[in-house]
C-alpha cells in the first residue's frame, strides 16, 4: 500500500457534515493534498500542504454514514471530503495516515538525519538508524555530536570512529544471560489427587523435564534408551510418574512387587547408579595434600542408617532392597549441586524433549574431557607438592656477605664535592656584597637593635590583622580540607551550574584531545588541515573557562 | 613535698629549640632587614616564655662557617647586660649572638662564588638534637622539646645526607621540626623535615608581620596541636640530590642495598660496595630509576 506517491480520487468537499459538497477531485501528494471541483468556477479550489494538517477522522465501513474523511487542520478548522465508496476511503486514509506519520517524525530526525549523511561514507539504513537511536538515548553523546560535528570541527567519520564499540552491538547477537534452575524442587512433583475419580493427574511442563533429566541422570538414559524405541515418550512419563507415586506411599512392598514385575519401572525406583559411579569418583580426587580426612568413608551416600528415607520410614527393616529407597538428604543434596552447576542449555529452544535430553548429553559428555585432565594433572602434582620437609637437604642459597664501609671515609669526601657542588647548586639571588660588608652590616644590626631597644609597635596592626586573617582563610580554605572525607570532592564544593560547566568543559576537552592525538603522526593533508580545526577549538576553550571559572578559583586561592 | 614538682608539668610544657639564621649573605640581600627580624624573633621568644612558667627556649645559631648555641632560658648564668633597656633575655642574645658573628668571620676565609651561600643546617640540627637528647635523659620530667628552623638561605645540597639524617633521628626520637622558610624559593628540605617527624612548614607572605606568623602557628605547644587546625602545605618537595655530585635530582639511579641515591649508572656502590649487574641497554643519560635487573648472561 506504500507505494503510491500520488492519490487521485473522486471526491465531494464539505464544509461541515451538512453540507451537500461540492463535486470535483482530490489529489493528494507527499506535500499537499489539492482539490479541484468540476465546476471550475465555483470557487471552491483547496490547496492544504500536509504540514498544517494535525489529524484525520473517518467514518466507519459498517454504518450507515457515507463514507467521510475529516482532516483537522492546525487552527482548529476542518476539511471534510466524501467519497463514492469505501475502498476510495481506505485509500486515501492510508495515505493520508502515511505521509502524517512521516511528517511527524521528521522535526525530530531532521538534526541527526541531515547530519549523519555524509557524501562519501555509503551508511546502510540500518546503521544510520542506531546512530540515530544512540544519540537519542545518551544526551551526553548528543551534546558531544552537536557541539563538534555540528560545529564542523569534527566529522561524522571520526567521531564515531572512537566509538565502535557503540556501533558493533548487534542485540540480537547479545548473549542473553540464562535463568538458572529453580531453587525449589520442582521435579519432586506432586501430582493433583482427584478424590471422586480416584485419578491421580502428573502435569510436566519442559521445564520440569529439563530438571528431572539433570537431577536424574539414570532417568536420562533411560529416557535416550527407550524412547522412541520401546516405548513412546508418553508411555515413559507414565511409568515415571507411577513409580514416583509407589515410592511416596508407604507401601514398601508393593514398590517391591511392582519393581521386580515391570524391568522399566524398576529403573525408576532403583539407585542412580550413574550418580553413584560420580560420588565415588569424587572421593577418589580429592587431593590427600590438601584434605587429610578423606577417605573412602566420605561416600556416605552408600552408608547404611543414612538419612530420612522418601517414604517417611526411618528404619530400614530388609537389607537386600535397599536399592529402592532413596533418602530425602540425597535428592536434596543432588537438587543442590544441580541448582549451582547452573544450566547448560535453554529449555524454550529445544522444540522437543527428545532434543532437550541430548542436548543435556552433550554438554555433559562436554564436561566429562575436561574433568579427565584435570585429574590427570593433579594426580602428577601430588607427589611433587608433598614435600617432607625434615627430609630434605639444608638449602644454601648463594648470598654475598654485605660490607658497609666505615662511615667516615664518605663524610670526609664530601669535602672534596662540596666546592663543586656550590657552583653546581641554583639559585637565583646573588649577593652583591663582599664578606667583609656582608658580616660588617649584620654586626650593624645587632648593635642599632642594642641601642635602639625592641621597635614599638614590633608588628603593625594593620599588617597583623591581614596575616591573621590570610591565615584563617587558608586553614578553611580547600586546600585544607582535600582528602579529608573521602567522598567529598572539589567538584561537590562548588554550585551546581559551575559544576556542570566544568564536567562539560572536561568532556569535550577529552574528546578533542582523543581526536587530536591519534591524528600523529601527520603524513597527509587531510590530517594536517583536522589538527588545525582541533588546536583552533583547543583554545577556544581557554578563554571561556578563565571566563567562568577564575574568580570562583581565585576566592578559594 | 615530693608530688609537687609533678604537680608543676603538665602536658603543654614545651622547649623550643630555635634555630636562627645568620647568614650574613643572606640577610644583607633580603628584604627583611635583620634588625627587623631580630625583633620579631626576640618578642616571640619572650611570648613563648610567658606562655607557661616551665617553658624553655634554646637558641642555636646557624652561621655560615659554623654554628653555635646563643642563648638557653635554663641557664643561670643571664646576668643582665646592657642598659637594662630590654628584658635580660635580649640583651643576653643579642650579645651572644655578636660574639658568634664575630667569630665566625674569622673561621672563614673565601668570598662565596655568586649567588648566595648556604648556612650550616645540618650542623645547627645536629647540635639541637644532641641538647634534645640530654633533655630526654635528664629524667622523667621533662618538657616537651621541639625544633623550630627560622632559615632563609637555600638548600645546600651538599648537606643533604646530613640533614636526611638529622630528619630521621628526629622522627626517632618524635622531635618534631617546625621550619618557617624566609627566602625566596623553596626548600625542599626544611618541607621534608617538617612532613617526615610531623612539624608545621611555612612560608610567610608578609614578612613585616613576622611575628604575627610565630605567634599563630608556630607558638602552641605539641599537646594543643592536637585541638588546633594549623596551615598545612599542598605538596611536598621530596627531590634529593646525588650522593656523586651533590645535584638536586628528581629521577636517579638507587642502589639496592644500602638506597643511595645516584645521578648516573656506576659499577660500584660507593656507600656500601655493592657491585651492581650489567645494564641492558649501555646508554650515558639516568633514564632507568632502579638497578635492579638481572644479568643477561646468568
Amino acid at each position: 500500500m506504500s507505494g503510491a506517491a500520488q492519490v487521485t480520487k473522486r471526491a465531494k468537499y464539505k464544509i461541515s457534515v451538512k453540507d451537500p459538497g461540492t463535486p470535483g477531485a482530490l489529489r493528494m501528494n507527499d506535500q499537499k493534498l489539492m482539490f479541484m471541483p468540476d465546476n471550475r468556477n465555483s470557487g471552491a479550489k483547496l490547496v492544504v500542504e500536509f504540514k498544517s494538517i494535525q489529524g484525520h477522522k473517518y467514518t466507519k465501513e459498517g454504518s450507515n454514514k457515507p463514507p467521510l474523511i475529516n482532516l483537522a487542520n492546525a487552527q482548529g478548522g476542518s476539511y471534510i471530503f466524501e467519497f463514492d465508496s469505501y475502498a476510495d476511503l481506505h485509500v486515501c486514509r492510508d495515505f493520508v495516515s502515511k505521509v502524517l506519520e512521516k511528517s511527524k517524525e521528521t522535526p525530530n530526525a531532521a538534526l541527526e538525519k541531515s547530519a549523519v549523511k555524509l557524501p562519501d561514507e555509503q551508511l546502510s539504513e540500518e546503521e544510520m538508524q542506531l546512530r540515530i537511536k544512540l544519540l537519542q538515548e545518551n544526551s551526553e553523546l548528543q551534546k558531544l555530536h552537536r557541539q563538534f560535528v555540528g560545529g564542523n570541527i569534527l566529522t561524522e567519520a571520526e567521531f564515531w570512529a572512537a566509538r565502535k564499540k557503540l556501533l558493533d552491538i548487534d542485540p540480537s547477537k547479545k548473549s542473553k544471560q540464562r535463568v538458572g534452575f529453580k531453587s525449589a524442587m520442582i521435579s519432586d512433583i506432586r501430582p493433583a489427587t482427584d478424590g471422586r475419580t480416584n485419578k491421580v493427574t502428573f502435569s510436566l511442563t519442559p521445564e520440569i523435564i529439563l530438571q528431572i533429566f539433570a537431577e536424574k541422570p539414570a532417568v536420562h538414559r533411560a529416557f535416550l534408551n527407550f524412547v522412541p524405541n520401546k516405548m513412546t515418550e508418553m508411555e515413559f512419563w507414565t511409568k515415571y510418574c507411577r513409580a514416583e507415586y509407589l515410592s511416596r506411599t508407604k507401601n514398601y512392598h508393593a514398590v517391591v512387587a511392582e519393581a521386580a514385575e515391570d524391568e522399566e519401572l524398576a529403573v525408576f525406583l532403583k539407585e542412580d547408579d550413574i550418580l553413584a559411579n560420580e560420588v565415588r569418583k569424587k572421593i577418589r580426587r580429592v587431593d590427600p595434600t590438601l584434605d587429610m580426612e578423606a577417605d573412602e568413608g566420605d561416600d556416605y551416600t552408600h552408608l547404611p542408617d543414612h538419612g530420612i528415607f522418601r517414604d517417611g520410614t526411618k528404619e530400614s527393616n530388609e537389607l537386600q532392597s535397599e536399592h529402592y529407597r532413596r533418602t530425602l538428604l540425597q535428592d536434596l543434596n543432588r537438587h543442590a549441586a544441580v541448582v549451582l552447576e547452573g544450566r547448560t542449555i535453554d529449555v524454550e529452544r529445544e522444540d522437543s524433549t527428545r532434543a532437550l535430553a541430548e542436548a543435556l548429553a552433550r554438554s555433559k559428555r562436554g564436561n566429562e574431557g575436561a574433568d579427565n585432565n584435570a585429574n590427570e594433572e593433579r594426580l602428577d602434582r601430588t607427589p611433587r607438592v608433598a614435600e617432607i620437609e625434615d627430609l630434605q637437604a639444608p638449602h644454601c642459597l648463594p648470598l654475598a656477605p654485605l660490607s658497609i664501609k666505615d662511615a667516615r671515609e664518605y663524610f670526609d669526601s664530601q669535602q672534596a664535592n662540596t666546592l663543586k657542588a656550590s657552583r653546581d647548586s641554583q639559585a637565583s639571588m646573588k649577593c652583591s656584597l663582599s664578606r667583609q660588608e656582608a658580616y660588617g652590616s649584620v654586626r650593624d644590626a645587632i648593635s642599632e637593635i642594642k641601642d635602639m631597644g625592641l621597635s614599638d609597635p614590633i608588628v603593625n596592626p594593620e599588617v597583623a590583622l591581614k596575616v591573621y586573617s590570610g591565615l584563617t582563610h587558608n586553614i578553611s580554605s580547600i586546600k585544607y580540607h582535600l582528602g579529608k572525607n573521602p567522598r567529598e570532592t572539589v567538584l561537590d564544593r562548588l554550585p551546581s551550574a559551575t559544576k556542570e560547566k566544568l564536567l562539560y568543559h572536561w568532556m569535550s576537552i577529552q574528546e578533542l584531545l582523543k581526536h587530536f592525538w591519534s591524528s600523529y603522526p601527520i603524513t597527509t593533508p587531510y590530517l594536517y588541515s583536522k589538527v588545525n580545526r582541533l588546536k583552533d577549538a583547543l583554545s577556544n576553550i581557554y578563554p571561556q573557562l578563565e571566563v567562568y571559572f577564575w574568580p570562583e578559583f581565585t576566592a578559594f586561592a | 613535698m615530693a608530688s609537687a614538682p609533678s604537680k608543676l608539668y603538665s602536658d603543654d610544657v614545651s622547649l623550643v629549640v630555635v634555630l636562627l639564621d645568620t647568614n650574613p649573605f643572606f640577610w644583607s640581600s633580603s628584604s627583611l632587614s635583620f634588625s627587623q627580624f631580630l625583633t620579631h624573633v626576640l618578642a616571640f621568644l619572650n611570648a613563648i616564655l610567658t606562655l607557661n612558667q616551665l617553658n624553655q627556649v634554646v637558641v642555636i645559631a646557624t652561621g655560615y662557617n659554623s654554628c653555635d648555641y646563643v642563648y638557653d632560658s635554663s641557664s643561670t648564668g643571664n646576668q643582665s647586660v646592657g642598659n637594662g633597656r630590654m628584658p635580660s633575655l635580649c640583651a643576653t642574645l643579642l650579645q651572644n649572638l655578636e660574639e658568634f658573628m664575630n667569630k665566625d668571620e674569622q673561621l672563614g676565609k673565601q668570598e662565596p662564588e655568586g649567588r648566595i651561600a648556604c648556612s650550616l643546617l645540618s650542623g645547627s640540627l645536629s647540635m639541637a638534637l644532641c641538647y634534645i637528647q640530654r633533655v630526654f635523659r635528664s629524667g622523667l620530667l621533662h618538657p616537651q622539646p621541639r625544633i623550630l628552623c627560622l632559615q632563609g638561605s637555600p638548600d645546600g645540597p651538599e648537606q643533604y645526607v646530613a640533614i636526611m639524617n638529622a630528619i630521621f633521628s628526629a622522627q626517632r626520637s618524635m622531635v618534631p621540626i617546625d621550619s618557617c622558610y624566609l627566602g625566596a624559593q623553596n626548600s625542599a628540605f626544611l618541607q621534608q623535615a617538617s612532613y617526615i617527624t610531623g612539624g608545621v612548614h611555612h612560608k610567610p607572605q608578609q614578612l613585616d608581620g613576622l611575628f604575627q606568623y610565630l605567634l599563630t602557628i608556630f607558638g602552641t605547644d605539641l599537646h594543643s596541636r592536637n585541638f588546633l587546625q594549623l596551615p598545612k602545605p599542598v605538596g611536598v618537595d621530596f627531590r634529593a640530590s646525588c650522593f656523586c655530585h651533590k645535584n638536586t635530582i628528581d629521577m636517579g639511579y638507587i642502589c639496592s642495598v644500602c638506597l643511595s641515591i645516584y645521578c648516573k649508572h656506576l659499577k660500584k656502590c660507593s656507600t656500601c660496595g655493592s657491585v651492581f649487574g650489567q645494564a641492558q641497554t649501555q646508554s650515558d643519560e639516568p633514564s632507568a630509576t632502579n638497578r635492579k635487573r638481572k644479568t643477561t648472561d646468568a
